[in-house]
Parts: C-alpha cells; structure tokens; sequence
C-alpha cells in the first residue's frame, strides 16, 4: 500500500472526507456534493462557462481579490489603531518594522485591481447580455456590489491618514452637503424646517452623517473604520453568496439558447 | 542639460532598456506565431519582389528593437549624447491637443466613433498587436519626458496606466468575437459558444483551473507588492491643503463633472442615476438577441450607448482628471509641468444673464422671474423631449417599450446627454448655469 492510500484509508481523512478519492465519475461528483467549499458550484457545467475567452474569469477573479483583502485586511488589523495619534505612524511602521512588511501593499494594489476587475466583469456581462432574462435581478445584485466595492475603496482610502488620505476624503465627502433637502447647501433644505427652525443643518445633514463631525477627523476615521472593516465586508459578504447562488438557479453562466 | 528636472539620466536609460527587451522578447514571440499563422506576402520590387512570410516585417522589427535594447543598456552612461527620446517638436503638438478638455473630449469621442466604424479592421490579431506596439513604444518613449515620468510614475497611477491597456484588450476581444459571430450569423450559423458546448464534470476541469488562478494571482500580487511601494504621503494636516486635490481616482469623473455642473448634480444627482440606470438597464432593453453569446450587430444601439458611457464618459474623464489636471484644476499637457501660477480666464456667464440683457434690460429681482427661461428650458428638454424623440427617431421604442419604461429609458438617455451638453455649452457660449438660483442652492 502506497502513502497516500494508507493516509487515505486512515479513520481521520476518512473522517474529514467522506468519500473515496475522486478518481472516478461517480466519487468526482460527490467531491462536489459533500465538500462545503465546493459546493458553491453545480456538479457539471457546460464547456463555455469556463471558457476564459468567454468570461474573462473576471467575476471569479473579483471574487479572488475579495478573499485576498480580507486576509490581508485581518493581518494588517492586527497592526493598525484608528485613532489620530496612530493611525499615521502605525502605517508607517508597517512599512519599517514589520516582518513580511508588504502586507499592505498587497492590500492597497489588491483594492485597486478589484476595482478594476469589477468593472470588467460588468462590461463582460453587459457584453454578452447576461443580464437580459433570467438574470436581470442578478445584474441588479451586481450593481449593488459595484457600488459597495467603490465604497470599500473609498473607506479604506482615509485609514492611513496621511494628506493623500485626508484630502481625497475631503473632496469626496464635500459633495455630500450638497445633496438636495438632506445637505446643508443642497437645494430645498429650507424646506425641512420645524416652526421655523431648519432641521438640517451643518451639525446635523448629510454630510456629517457620513463624517461623524463637521470636517474629516477622529470621528471620521473611527466610522470609516467600522464601515471598511466589518459593516460593508459584512454586506458584501452576504451579496456575494445571494450572487453566487444566483448564478447557479438562473441556469449557470449564460449560453446561446 | 541637466538641470534639476532632467529628461534623461543613466537610470532612466538603464531602466528603459529593460523595457525594450520586454517589448522584443514579446516581438519575437510574435514572429514565431506570425510565421505559422499569417501565410505570405508579396515582397515591394524595391526589394527583388517575390514571395516572403509575412512575419518578416515583425523580424525585421524585433531586429530594431534589438538594437535599441542594445543601445540602452550601453548608452546609460552619457545621458546627454543620448538620441533615443521623444523630441519637443512632437511634444509640442501633443500637448496642444490634450490640455485642451475640448480637443480631448473630442478626439475621444472620435476614437470611439473609429472603434465602431473600423471594428473589422481593427479587431484582427495582426491590427490588434500593431496598437498594442504602438501604445507601448508611446508610452516607453514618453517615459523619457520628466514631467511625464512625475505624473505616471505615481505609484497610485500605475494601476491606472495598467487599466487603460487592459480595458483597450478586453475592448479587442469583444469586437473580435462579436465580428466572429456576426460573421457567422450571416451565413445563418450559431454563434460560435454553442459549439463544442457539452457539460463537464466541476471537478476536475474548474476546481483545477480555480487553483491555478489562484495560485497564479498571488504571485502576481506578492510581485506587484514587492516592486511598488504604497504611497505614504506626510501625515494628515487639515491646514495644508493639497494643490490639486483629488478624490480617488476611481470617482475622478464624477470630479470631472463638478467643472460643468454643482456638486448637488454632479455629485448626488448623477451618480444616483448612474446606478439607477445601470439597474434598470435589464428591464429596459427589450431586445431578446445577444443573450450568452458576443455580438454587435444584433443589438448595435444598446452596445453603442453603454461602450458610450463607459469608454469616452468615464474611462476617459479619469484620463483627464488623472493625468492631464494639476493645480487650481487646470489642465496640463503630459509633458508640460503642472505650474501652480497657470492662470486660466474664467468668465462664465450665466443663461438668464444672456436673456435679460439681450433684451436690454436689468435682472428682474425675483430669482423664479429671473431664471424663468432656464426653467422652461430645462421643463421643455425633461418633458417634451421624450415625447419628441418618440414621435421622431425612438418610434419603434416607444412603441415597443410602452409608456413607463419609454419615460424612463429617455430620461436616462437625456440626463446622460446632458455631460456633454453642458460641456460643449460651456466652450462654445462660456455658459455658466442654465438655471441659476443660488439663494437656494439650485443651480444648473
Ligand atoms: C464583488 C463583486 C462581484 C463578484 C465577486 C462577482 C462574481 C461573479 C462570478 C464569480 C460570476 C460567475 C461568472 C463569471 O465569473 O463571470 C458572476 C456572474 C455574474 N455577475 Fe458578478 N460579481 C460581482 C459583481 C458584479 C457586477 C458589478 C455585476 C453587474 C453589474 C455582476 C453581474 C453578474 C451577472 C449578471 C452574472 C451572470 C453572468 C452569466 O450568467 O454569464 N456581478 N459574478
């Protein structure tokens, strides 16, 4: 008996796996079936859905970065405080002192390249109409994610605080006072007045709900923080499994009829 | 010559080498795959005429880059005998055409009209590599301009640049494979994804296949990780305002809109109805052909609007705000130095400015009075125009969508022409608002 059949008829694989290896049809489905990372995808698929020339392997791609960015994202938790007095120099630090320093950047140009990869994972979906039905509602739940993906950049962007961070954050977040009725210089907010008294206002529209202060500060980073960290991952999350399972229920990855 | 912002120094050159030896080790491959794919070619009678594999022209051409590559590497060291570089009687005229948002607006748009009109001349592998060399050379060249290297070099640039020849071969692919089976439609063949279209097992041919991309993407990230450093800029300081300041650069169109329009529109309004729209698009788009497979020529309008939106409107507004603005918002050539004292003229004059005074008369003091033609303006584009675009060239959409979705499809159409209304108002009448109400707030 060779190793790895003697590891493979020992109780613990058996135990984790819970099939013969899949060296024929019959155990290649099962593998399939009864593995909860694998059983993301159907059984059997048709040639074209993995052709690379048909889907750029763009979603799966995304979907890759995604994971990547966590990961990173976890270990880079482990190093960074969002507080004014350290977030800088703990980003700094990163760079200098810490072992496997490159986490970061792994970080950063992954955030980028997902970006990116979303949007050509629309404009292949777009291109071969995949979203035309069954997959309209799946288009819709991408949508979500493009912006949600833009967000999670966004957010991230603040954390080192150094002036790209602050400034690009300004520039951003600005426009949100202007927003009409819930922005303290967007048009018709004279309108949500109560006995004359505006409801909104610098202290209390738009833009400080989103900056948790009058200007980009501590607050600031701390709701980014919380919002780049757990609530949009969390959400994301969530999406990308309803996504998947969608792909899967709309009939797998579009084809000629 | 070496001043402090030198064009040329050992390093560069150096550096540039390496660049060309990609660039001809990619060439040669290409010979090879020329030579077993792209048949003969009758040879000019300058040359002896006769017969010659076509690949000789991308021989020849390795050959030079060759030289080149050679040239690099032993010339580093005499940066101002050095010849190969991109002279300022090129220069020149390039950046007269791009810092100029008009000129760049509009060769954008003529690139884009070109994609589609040329898609069959454009979308073969031989005409595919040529602009893939010729962006490349480009780029390599202009890389020996300094305030090119300061704008592009930007760590958090770079990914950008990687962007735009990524979207360009993705756009190639499309129109290959579209061309491919509008080809065979014609013949009344199915498009060429139903063929060999037989199940398979997931495990082995995807499992495997999401293995290596896995494994392959992390290397590539570990590299990237390793050779390009994360920019850290000093620490935040709410005092020191940058000039320019960007937003990220993936919302750097949306800062391009806040040249034309308030932030409330630019910033609120159309982004939402961006991604309103984008939502809406499959309830919308009524055509049930093109669905699974490339084409163009069965759904040429639904294809022509998004490449529209997605190509000059939004790739090509990070361009713009990416490379070509610095301080104040100004626009630069790429080879020109982002000078803070560049003084543009600014004198916008708003709509009911024009009215009142063609009349000769003063402003009226009511602002609803003052701005009442801009207001019927605006009225007339959101309300009349979908009922005069669906009396005249959306008939058969209106007619075939019925009223809601007609209403909201041409209002997604007109709100999406309204950039480059603003736009080519803003130059040719230096128009400031349409309608200007700035006691609330409302302008347009
Ligand atoms: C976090 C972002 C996203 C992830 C991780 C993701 C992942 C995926 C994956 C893995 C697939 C399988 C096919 C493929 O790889 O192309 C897929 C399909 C699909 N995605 Fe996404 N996606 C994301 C965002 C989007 C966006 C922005 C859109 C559109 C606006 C979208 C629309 C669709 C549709 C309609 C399908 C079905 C395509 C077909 O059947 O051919 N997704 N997605």
């Amino acid at each position: 008996m060779s190793v790895g059949d003697y590891i493979r008829e020992s109780q613990i694989w058996k135990s984790i796996f819970r099939h013969p290896a899949p060296y024929d049809r019959r155990n290649r489905i099962v593998v399939v079936l009864t593995n909860f990372f694998l059983h993301l995808h159907p059984v059997s698929i048709k040639q074209n859905g993995i052709a690379l020339s048909y889907t750029w392997c763009m979603g799966g791609i995304t979907f890759f970065l995604f994971l990547a960015e966590t990961i990173t994202g976890v270990l880079l938790m482990f190093y960074y405080r969002p507080t004014l007095e350290w977030a800088f120099t703990d980003i700094l630090a990163l760079r200098d002192v810490t072992t496997l320093g490159i986490m970061r950047e792994i970080h950063r140009w992954g955030a980028h390249a997902m970006v990116i990869t979303v949007w050509l994972h629309m404009y292949r979906v777009f291109l071969t109409g995949s979203y035309k039905p069954p997959r309209e509602f799946n288009w819709v739940i991408g949508v979500i994610l493009l912006v949600l993906t833009l967000l999670l950049s966004f957010t991230g962007y603040l954390l080192p605080w150094d002036q790209l961070a602050i400034w690009a954050i300004t520039v951003g977040s600005n426009m949100a006072r202007a927003t009409p009725f819930l922005g303290h210089e967007g048009p018709g907010y004279q309108l949500l007045n109560l006995g004359g008294y505006d409801l909104i206002t610098k202290v209390s529209d738009a833009r400080f709900l989103l900056l948790g202060a009058r200007e980009v500060g501590e607050e600031t980073l701390n709701r980014f923080y919380i919002l780049h960290c757990v609530a949009i991952p969390l959400v994301v999350a969530s999406l990308i499994a309803i996504h998947f399972w969608r792909v899967r229920k709309d009939g797998g990855i579009s084809q000629p009829l | 010559m070496t001043g402090p912002h030198p064009n040329l120094t050992p390093s560069v050159i150096f550096g540039l080498g390496f660049l060309y030896l990609i660039l001809f080790c990619m060439n040669v491959a290409w010979t090879v795959r020329s030579y077993k794919k792209d048949g003969e070619v009758h040879l000019p009678s300058l040359l002896g005429g006769g017969h010659a594999p076509f690949a000789l022209w991308w021989g020849l051409y390795s050959a030079l880059l060759s030289m080149v590559t050679f040239a690099h590497f032993t010339g580093s060291g005499n940066p101002d005998q050095f010849l190969i570089s991109l002279p300022d009687f090129i220069k020149a005229p390039i950046d007269a055409l791009v810092a100029d948002p008009r000129l760049f607006f509009g060769i954008t748009l003529l690139i884009f009209i070109g994609i589609i009109v040329f898609r069959r001349r454009l979308a073969t592998p031989t005409a595919g590599w040529i602009l893939l060399n010729a962006a490349l050379l480009f780029l390599i060249l202009s890389m020996t301009d300094y305030d090119f290297r300061q704008i592009v070099g930007k760590p958090d640039n770079v990914p950008i640049v990687a962007m735009l020849f990524i979207v360009g071969f993705f756009t190639w692919l499309y129109f290959n494979r579209a061309n491919e089976n509008d080809e065979r439609a014609a013949k009344g063949l199915p498009p060429k994804e139903s063929e060999n279209n037989e199940k398979i097992l997931v495990w082995p041919d995807l499992v495997y296949s999401e293995l290596i991309c896995m494994i392959a993407l992390t290397a590539f990230l570990f590299f990237w990780g390793v050779c390009l450093q994360a920019p850290l800029e000093e620490p935040a300081s709410s005092v020191k305002t940058p000039n320019p300041s960007k937003a990220p650069w993936y919302f750097l169109g949306l800062q391009e809109m806040l040249v034309y329009y308030d932030p409330w529109l630019a910033g609120v309004v159309f982004p939402s109805v961006i991604l309103g729209g984008l939502m809406a698009l499959p309830y919308i788009d009524f055509n049930k052909k093109g669905n699974g497979y490339y084409t163009f020529n069965e759904r040429k309008f639904a294809v022509s609007v998004f490449l529209f939106g997605f190509l000059p409107l939004w790739v090509g507004m990070i361009i713009l705000g990416t490379f070509l603005r610095g301080p104040n918002w100004n626009t630069f050539g790429i080879y020109e130095f982002w000078d803070v004292h560049k003084l543009e003229a600014l004198n916008n004059i708003n709509l009911s400015e024009y009215f009142w005074g063609g009349f000769g008369m003063a402003l009226p003091t009511n602002p609803l009075i003052r701005e009442v033609p801009g207001i019927m303006l605006t009225l007339a584009y959101l309300v009349f125009m979908p009922q005069l675009l669906a009396a005249t060239v959306f008939r058969t959409f209106a007619y075939r969508m019925g009223f809601l979705r007609y209403m909201v499809f041409s209002n997604l159409v007109l709100l999406m022409a309204a950039l480059p209304i603003k736009m080519v108002l803003r130059w040719s009448l230096q128009l400031k608002y349409i309608v200007a109400i700035p006691e609330y707030f409302f302008n347009i």
